[in-house]
């Protein structure tokens, strides 16, 4: 039908069905795609638009109620490149990460700030409450709101040698506020075919495919149909080579409920009208195992040839006698805790597109890992490794399931055949069932110390199911034996990990590979421990923390930057500030059934992977006309590389960072720089960019015979140093330019040193590690069993923080993960494919932060630095934890920790009310 | 597959008489209901029909229309019986949803946690259902049969609600729990609206819990007993476990049963509480 509205204060006219969601319209009629999509059933809120004024999830809208109607969409917020008020201020404070849930959070703004130019907080959560963010924890957010109505402040401009240390905004924020940035879903090419994948509607399933060719011949529109057959290479990937064993498209039997048997590529409208159940297909429905336990029964199907009882992998770090050390022990603890599927929950579905390009294939979409995209399609496609190209799309959030391949074979290996554009657009439900989790865990763990307190031995064993099929289910086996330590001395230590194989979705990496898991039994068991020794938690936890100098659990001894007492320290008097404050509520609250309590836990994490090579190269160069380039491959999904490995290599250049010129993350003109997980971004690539800048500050002084402290400028065509006393002139333009294009070109490779791990584990895991600790206070309701957070104040040893500002997005952000770890997060297949079952933090249920940086420099790290990403995830559970049962006496192990679950804790607790 | 937008009730009820149509205003159960699919049925968008978007007092009755969104009822002037409503309509979804979600929407869906139903049960809600055959009023208790299921005929509009005068006396809250703070789904949920007699004891009483049983329910055993009690905080101590044993809650990924059991009674007792606190001031 023939639509007319107003857009943005301009008349505009569509044609669409008059039921098409009016999301779509403004996406695909009038390629407004600064309005997001993330869950098509109100539950995400990222598609918030105004209409007629007041914010509506356009998502729910029919096309036809929107005719006659006011629209104003996130493009509507800048007046002529001119930024309003409010979307600097998202700029300034760093409201925005990732950027995918960005237009819904502004347009829900908008909608209070015009009618409340200066509301109060409990306004902003309100009408904010409607929008979800993975990556912020949102006060950031609510910051820029509350700051909105009169902000004027610009960005810093930090000169060479101030870089480091600035909170300059994130270099690629401006188009992330004014929805001008493509993500996967977007700006899709106008004749690309549409792909949708068949998926395993069975946990598990043998299937025959019936007649393609008479599917495709009574289907219009539709034009091919791809299976297992059609794989011209190797139809397997896996992320770990020796464990490879996931196929592109399932081969007579189908592992996990989602697991893709076939893809129709056709027309998009006859795709979007594709029936799923009239596909030619038989199943024949097999016995499932959902669970570790049935999976380790004698009886139970195995699900991979060559790893028999369905044991995929186990791994081990031991040194001394744990058990002995245990029996030995004054005082002794044992813990049991277990952890359900968590999903990432980006907002942005994985989507992208492939076209053809000669002998080539171009693959456009979300990724974490652009080179193992560009090899693993390569290898599936059985071409060479340079007739791939990667274009990553701007990523809306990964955490750690856009480091395996998703969507991409299917659209490269559907333009290949066709030699045409193709484009796949998961849906949230697909999304949710294909792609992988956070492995569940069950842990044992027994610790002794002896009667002062200090820790005699360590016991751990963590099973951990880790679905179909392999993904990063062996470094998940690897870190946590390394990790289950924290960051403390253990003389007498033993853990072991097993990760057992069930007809789920594969669990492969999420913030921390395990680690958080791991820290959840620990930390809680040593709050148990503390108490039966009657020292103060946060003392025990000092007085057994690592130093320079000792050993760490697999041996390794650092001479400095062992930064965990540090952040112990620092927060004593938040602690002290948080007893006072539990004793004083709990005192005053007579009858009331709250109860305020408060907790800590530690965490440690190795940054870069785990014993073996993971280098990062950058590239730098100057053109004839004097502009410097910095070839940035470390991709950036919200987390900020862009700006942080630019500060680093400007600083080491010697430029001002805003000056340089930067070339994002495509497989063509980027050099690798690994993928964006395991924390080692900043620590890996910064490292390299440091080198990179430094040897190409040489070669400019070389040429020109400068001192060392010689300053750089760049102008048209001319490069001039000054050393105090002379100034000199480079001409650019009478230079000769290499093949890159560039007169002076510095490329530089950093690989952490690490050693292999002998048959006890024991060896150099990592080059680095960043530590961390956090206290929550929070709030039970004994009545419900309703726990609610009121403050967290956080202390983690970056090392040396490059940019504070995007510090704090990290640790804020990473917290609030822990919090859905600990009181809601619950993933099961077949079950909570959506977001209104599966449920996240909202605005509401994230406490305000203090945030403290230390910064206990690092021998290895760019400037001292370390990684921070995954760090900040791991002490927030168990912290909140420790605080439940500090507030109740309420002792939860089983997570989450949901209202029905703290009551029955709170039941078993006879030991009545509990506060130290 | 057809679509329609009339702006006429009459003409709305006459397509309804005439085919097989989904009826959609606000959008917020239909769309998430067909996933990322295309819509393929016929649709009757009946948002255009203006004249069931009122809110009025008449003839004895408060009588809410078809299409008025939570968001109306939070911005409209209603007796203080209707705090629970309010209440209940500021945490249905998000802004976003209550811009756009109806009552009636939220009693055709018939989801056992629908938030707006414990509201409108303490409300003797009655449901005006109007086809080219004429008009009948459903109690609201009646009109709900179970999870999904109500006796609206398939020709049938859910045109208003109405409110009787008398049951739109004394003071009302309303409790909802749930595992997080916006966006969520009820584990449990509690309304109540107590009137009082001139001597300050308790003349009528009427006390719902929604997501405990198949449909909300009223808790007729724990109403009796309240009536001729003071208006006091001893109120909370009234319920008792009997009162709520014609709850038939169930396990699932938000809640056990005998926690939503507890949950509700904990609610019930808050929710009593509140109105006498209130009442005092």
């Amino acid at each position: 039908m023939k639509l007319s509205f107003t857009v943005n204060a301009k008349q505009v006219e569509a044609s669409a069905p008059p039921v098409e969601r009016l999301s779509d319209v403004l996406r695909q009629e009038l390629g407004l795609f600064g309005t997001k999509v993330g869950c098509n059933a109100g539950d995400c809120g990222a598609c918030t638009i105004l209409m007629d004024g007041e914010p509506v999830c356009s998502c729910l809208v029919a096309a036809a109620q929107a005719d006659g109607c006011d629209l104003v969409t996130v493009e509507g917020l800048t007046d002529n490149e001119t930024l309003s008020r409010l979307q600097e201020s998202f700029l300034h404070f760093g409201a925005a990460q990732c950027g995918i849930c960005t237009p819904g959070m502004l347009m829900s703004a908008k909608a209070l700030l015009d009618r409340k130019p200066n509301p109060s907080l409990d306004e902003v959560e309100s009408a904010l409450g409607g929008v979800l963010c993975r990556c912020t924890g949102y006060r950031k957010i609510i910051d820029a709101v509350l700051h909105a109505a009169d902000f004027d402040g610009e960005d810093i401009a930090p000169q060479a040698g101030s870089n480091v240390g600035s909170s300059i905004r994130h270099l690629d924020g401006r188009p992330k506020v004014t929805g001008d940035l493509s993500y996967a879903a977007d700006a899709v090419p106008e004749d690309a075919l549409a792909l949708r994948i068949v998926r395993s509607p069975h946990h598990h399933a043998g299937f025959t495919l019936g007649d393609k060719e008479s599917y495709i011949a009574r289907h219009d529109g539709v034009v091919a149909v791809f299976d297992a057959g059609d794989i011209p290479g190797r139809n397997c990937f896996g992320v770990i080579p020796k464990f490879a064993d996931q196929p592109v498209f399932a081969e007579n039997v189908a592992r996990y409920k989602g697991e893709a048997i076939a893809a129709v590529v056709g027309e998009p409208n006859a795709i979007r009208y594709l029936d799923d159940a009239a596909f030619p297909v038989t199943w024949e429905v097999l016995d499932a195992v959902l669970l570790v336990d049935e999976a380790l029964q004698p009886d139970a199907p195995c699900l991979h040839e060559g790893r028999p009882g369905n044991v995929m992998v186990r791994g081990r770090v031991e040194h001394g006698d744990a058990a002995a050390a245990i029996e030995a022990s004054a005082h002794r603890v044992s813990v049991s805790t277990s952890t359900p599927f968590i999903e990432h929950a980006y907002i942005e579905p994985e989507a992208g597109y492939a076209y053809r390009d000669g002998d080539r294939v171009v693959v456009h979409g979300c990724t974490q890992a652009p080179v193992m995209d560009r090899d693993s399609v390569a290898e599936i496609m059985a071409l060479d490794s340079s007739a791939v190209r990667v274009i990553p799309s701007a990523c809306g959030g990964g955490f750690g399931a856009k480091l395996d391949i998703s969507f991409q074979p299917y659209i490269a290996l559907a333009a290949w055949k066709l030699n045409r554009a193709v484009t796949v657009a998961y849906s949230r439900g697909e999304s949710m069932m294909a792609t992988t989790k956070r492995h569940p865990s069950a842990i044992e763990l027994s610790v002794g110390c002896d009667a002062d307190g200090k820790i005699t031995g360590f016991d751990f064993d963590g099973v951990f199911n880790t679905g179909a099929y392999a993904s990063w289910g062996p470094t998940v086996a690897d870190r946590v034996p390394i990790h289950a330590s924290g960051p403390y001395f253990i003389p007498n230590y033993r853990a072991t990990s097993a990760a057992i194989h069930t007809h789920t979705s594969p669990a492969g990496a999420f913030r921390g590979f395990g680690v958080p898991q791991a820290a959840i039994a620990q930390e809680c068991a040593f709050d148990d421990l503390a108490d039966k020794a009657g020292i103060d938690r946060l003392q025990f936890r000092l007085m057994n923390a690592l130093d320079n100098g000792m050993r760490t659990s697999t041996g390794q001894v650092f001479e400095k930057g062992v930064g965990i007492k540090a952040c112990l320290e620092a927060l004593g008097p938040a602690w002290s500030a948080a007893t006072k404050r539990s004793r004083e509520f709990n005192a005053k609250s007579n009858g009331s059934s709250l109860r305020r309590g408060h907790g800590i836990a530690s965490c440690w994490y190795g940054c870069g992977n785990t014993s073996l090579p993971n280098p990062s190269t950058i590239r730098m160069g100057i053109t004839s006309d004097g502009k410097v380039f910095l070839h940035q491959g470390a991709m950036d999904i919200g987390q900020g590389s862009n700006t942080v490995i630019s500060q680093i290599a400007a600083d080491a250049f010697g430029v001002p960072v805003h000056s340089i010129e930067l070339i994002g993350c495509d497989t063509d003109l980027t050099p690798d720089c690994g993928k964006t997980s395991a924390s080692r971004q900043t620590f890996v690539t910064g490292s390299a960019a440091k080198l990179a800048g430094t040897e190409l500050r040489k070669m400019v002084l070389r040429k020109s015979n400068a001192g060392e402290d010689a300053v750089i400028s760049l102008g048209e065509g001319v490069l001039t140093l000054h050393d105090g006393t002379s100034t000199v002139q480079v001409d650019l333009a009478a230079l000769d330019c290499n093949q890159h294009g560039y007169v002076f070109m510095a490329e530089e490779t950093y690989n952490p040193p690490t050693s292999p791990l002998d048959e006890n584990g024991q060896g150099i895991p990592y080059a680095v590690f960043g530590y961390g600790a956090q206290i929550v206070e929070l709030t039970v309701d004994t009545g419900l069993g309703t726990v609610k957070i009121d403050r967290i104040t956080t202390a983690h040893d970056v090392g040396r923080a490059i940019n504070p500002l995007l510090v704090e997005g990290q640790i804020e952000g990473g917290a609030a993960q822990g919090i859905g770890l600990a009181l809601m997060e619950d993933f099961h297949p077949g079950r909570t494919e959506n977001l209104h079952d599966y449920l996240i933090p909202t605005i509401g249920d994230v406490p305000e932060f203090e945030n403290i940086i230390i910064e206990v420099e690092d021998a290895e790290g760019p400037y001292g630095a370390k990684g921070l990403g995954e760090h900040v995830l791991i002490p927030t559970a168990p912290a909140i934890l420790n605080s439940i049962r500090n507030a109740t006496g309420a002792v939860v192990r089983d997570l989450p920790a949901t209202p029905d679950k703290v009551m029955a804790a709170l039941k078993l607790n006879d030991r009545g009310q509990y506060n130290d | 597959m057809k679509f329609a937008r009339p702006d006429q009730l009459s003409d709305a009820l006459s397509l309804l008489a005439d085919g097989d149509w989904d009826i959609i205003s606000g959008g917020t159960d239909f769309y998430p209901a067909i996933h990322d699919r295309p819509v393929t049925q016929s649709v009757l968008d009946i948002s255009a029909v203006s004249q069931l978007r009122d809110i009025a007092e008449t003839d004895g009755f408060w009588r809410i229309g078809a299409l008025v969104t939570w968001s109306d009822i939070i911005a409209a002037n209603l007796p203080p019986a209707f705090d629970a409503l309010k209440l209940s309509a500021r945490e249905i979804g998000s802004v976003q949803i209550q811009n756009r979600a109806t009552l009636a929407g939220n009693i055709c869906n018939a989801s056992p946690a629908a938030d707006g139903v414990p509201p409108l049960l303490v409300l003797d809600a009655v449901v005006e259902l109007t086809s080219v055959r004429g008009t009948r009023d459903v109690p609201l208790a009646e009109f709900i049969q179970g999870n999904r299921v109500t006796v609206l005929e398939h020709d049938e509009l859910l045109t208003g609600l109405r409110v009787p005068q008398h049951s739109s006396l004394g003071a009302s809250s309303f409790l909802k729990l749930g595992a997080r703070k916006y966006l969520v789904i009820s584990i449990a949920m509690v309304a109540a609206r107590l009137a009082c007699d001139d001597a300050g004891r308790i003349s009528d009483a009427a006390v719902s819990v929604g997501a405990c049983s198949a449909v909300a329910q009223r808790l007729p055993a724990l109403e009796a007993t309240l009536i001729g009690q003071a208006m006091s905080a001893e109120l909370a101590d009234v319920p008792t476990v009997e009162h709520f044993a014609g709850l038939s809650p169930i396990t699932d990924v938000r809640a056990s049963a005998g926690y939503r059991r507890e949950a509700a009674m904990t609610l019930t007792c808050r929710v009593l509480t509140k109105i006498a606190q209130g009442s005092r001031q």
